[in-house]
């Protein structure tokens, strides 16, 4: 499946009609830490670009910018108690939303592989 | 995702960004393992290594750290009367402070408020200081200014501060002087390891027991070179260093305390002496005992939220009904508690620990109770 991402460190996979939307390994390794992941209630709709949740490290919080739009349809409720997964496995068990899609074209704006490294090599430059 | 910004209880030093930041003698060290830099009171400082906050903070209360505190200040008062003068700006009793003794007391401001707190330690007829690094600048020249006339006042900026902390620190320390194995806590001494003059305090911002070493700049590298060799010592930075201190109930001065708390406020009636309570005789005296007597309006005290979720500086508290008694000046999570800790100001009716209040998270109400501080139990050295 192929993994996109957003320049605020997001990344999103498709499978159908739903995201699955967490935060990249660059973003794990800068937050340091993590102790409390808030992701946004099951039902409410988000737009790309709101601040839907947050993700908190011994030392910052850090809000979760959604990627893509539509209706969040399942959270990770292992976070909740095991907040570190996003450390240890951030593109895997370490998800955070689910969201399904209200306009699946904003994934074609978003960066490849490639781009993003790019991106992140930038940042650290 | 906001990322890189450091939030810790650090945050007025990002206000110095834009200028160029100082560095201490142990800056090649911090950037050779790795550490995230960060401006704070001017100066980059390490505030993480590559094991990160977590580890750092955990690996303090169970071994023995070294933190770079190299940036805060160093003073050396001297010259007839300089107890009397020194006493004439703080509330503690520093006439009754032994030769070799230590006390942690506060600067305060004509309004009762104040001005920094520090550590002052009596070496022979000497006074020796050491103040935040965000309020030196202006303490030195206060101080100056208040006693200067009599007193000669040397700040020493050729010298290096590095705390060992940490349950080990003693043990590690000894190998290299025995003399330091049955130091008490808040006692200094001068001592020479491997030839360089170090004058050692026992005591520290964690909690846990161990040792601030100030010595000459050019000897610090080496010096923690040295101590990084045993093997209960690793390096930790200002995150683990402001986990710890919060989980030991100690104020940062900027966001706990700060000219417009008094001491009684901020419950450190403690440091005013016995007989200063009677005499008076620093700045904000008569605020300052009228408060003793007939209690502050607020209080500082232990948040602890019923939750997972953090609550950092700044958030409002409030009581069960939504009324607003109070705010957050420190918060964050506590490695070795586990879980969310904080601490505040609310109005004193609310100050009796296990009090339920709630706090103003994103917008929402998070159930919350106020707390005994400190959250972990302090260790220091009895004798």
């Amino acid at each position: 499946m192929t993994m996109k991402y957003s320049e605020e460190h997001e990344w999103v996979t498709i499978d159908g009609d739903v995201a699955t939307v967490g935060i990249t390994d660059y973003a794990q390794k800068a937050l340091g830490d993590i102790v409390f992941v808030e992701a946004p209630d099951v039902g409410s709709e988000i737009n790309q670009g709101d601040e839907t949740g947050v993700v908190e490290s011994v030392k910052a919080a850090s809000d979760i910018i959604t990627p893509v739009s539509g209706e969040v349809v399942e959270i990770n409720d292992a976070l909740e108690t095991t907040p570190n997964t996003v450390n240890t496995d951030p593109t895997g068990d370490g998800w955070m939303f689910k969201v399904k899609l209200t306009d699946p074209g904003e994934i074609d704006g978003l960066m490849d592989e490639a781009a993003y490294k790019a991106h992140c090599e930038s940042l650290d430059g | 995702m906001w990322i890189g910004e450091v939030d810790l209880n650090l945050l007025e030093g990002n206000k110095m960004s834009d200028t160029q930041l100082l560095v201490t003698p142990l800056d090649a060290l911090h950037r050779q393992q790795g550490a995230k830099m960060a401006a704070f009171a001017g100066y980059d400082m390490p505030v993480s290594y590559p094991l990160g906050v977590l580890k750092e903070h955990q690996h303090t209360r169970e071994a023995a750290s070294l933190f770079d505190v190299s940036h805060m200040g160093q003073v050396m008062l001297r010259g007839d009367g300089v107890v009397d003068a020194m006493e004439s700006l703080v509330p503690g009793d520093i006439a009754g402070l032994a030769n070799h003794g230590t006390r942690y007391t506060l600067l305060t401001n004509d309004a009762g408020g104040i001005r920094d707190d520090l550590m002052i330690s009596r070496l022979g007829d000497d006074l020796y200081l050491v103040v935040n690094a965000a309020c030196k600048v202006e303490d030195i020249a206060y101080i100056r200014q208040r006693i200067g006339a009599h007193i000669e006042i040397e700040e020493l900026t050729d010298r290096a501060l590095i705390a060992l902390q940490g349950p080990k620190a003693a043990t590690v320390l000894t190998r290299y002087s025995p003399a330091v194995q049955h130091m008490t806590f808040m006692s200094i001494a001068e001592i020479h390891i491997n030839g360089v003059a170090c004058l050692i305090t026992r005591s520290g911002y964690t909690g846990e027991d161990g040792y601030e070493i100030s010595l000459p700049a050019e000897a610090a590298e080496d010096f923690a070179q040295l101590l990084l060799g045993e093997e209960e010592v690793i390096l930790a930075g200002l995150g683990a260093r402001d986990s710890l201190r919060l989980e030991a109930g100690l104020c940062l001065y900027g966001n706990d305390i700060d000219t417009t708390t008094t001491p009684v406020e901020a419950t450190l009636t403690w440091v005013i002496g016995k007989s200063r309570r009677e005499t008076g005789g620093f700045p904000g005296d008569r605020i300052i005992l009228d408060q003793i007597v007939n209690k502050p309006l607020r209080k500082r005290v232990g948040i602890q939220p019923d939750g997972r979720a953090p609550a950092r500086a700044g958030t409002e508290i409030t009581d069960m009904d939504g009324n607003a008694i109070g705010v957050i000046t420190s918060g964050g999570f506590g490695p070795t508690v586990g879980g969310p800790v904080a601490m505040g100001y609310v109005k004193t009716a609310f100050f009796k620990p296990e009090t339920p209040v709630q706090l103003m998270v994103r917008g929402k109400a998070m159930p919350a109770k106020t707390a005994k501080l400190p959250f972990t139990p302090h260790r220091y050295y009895a004798g």
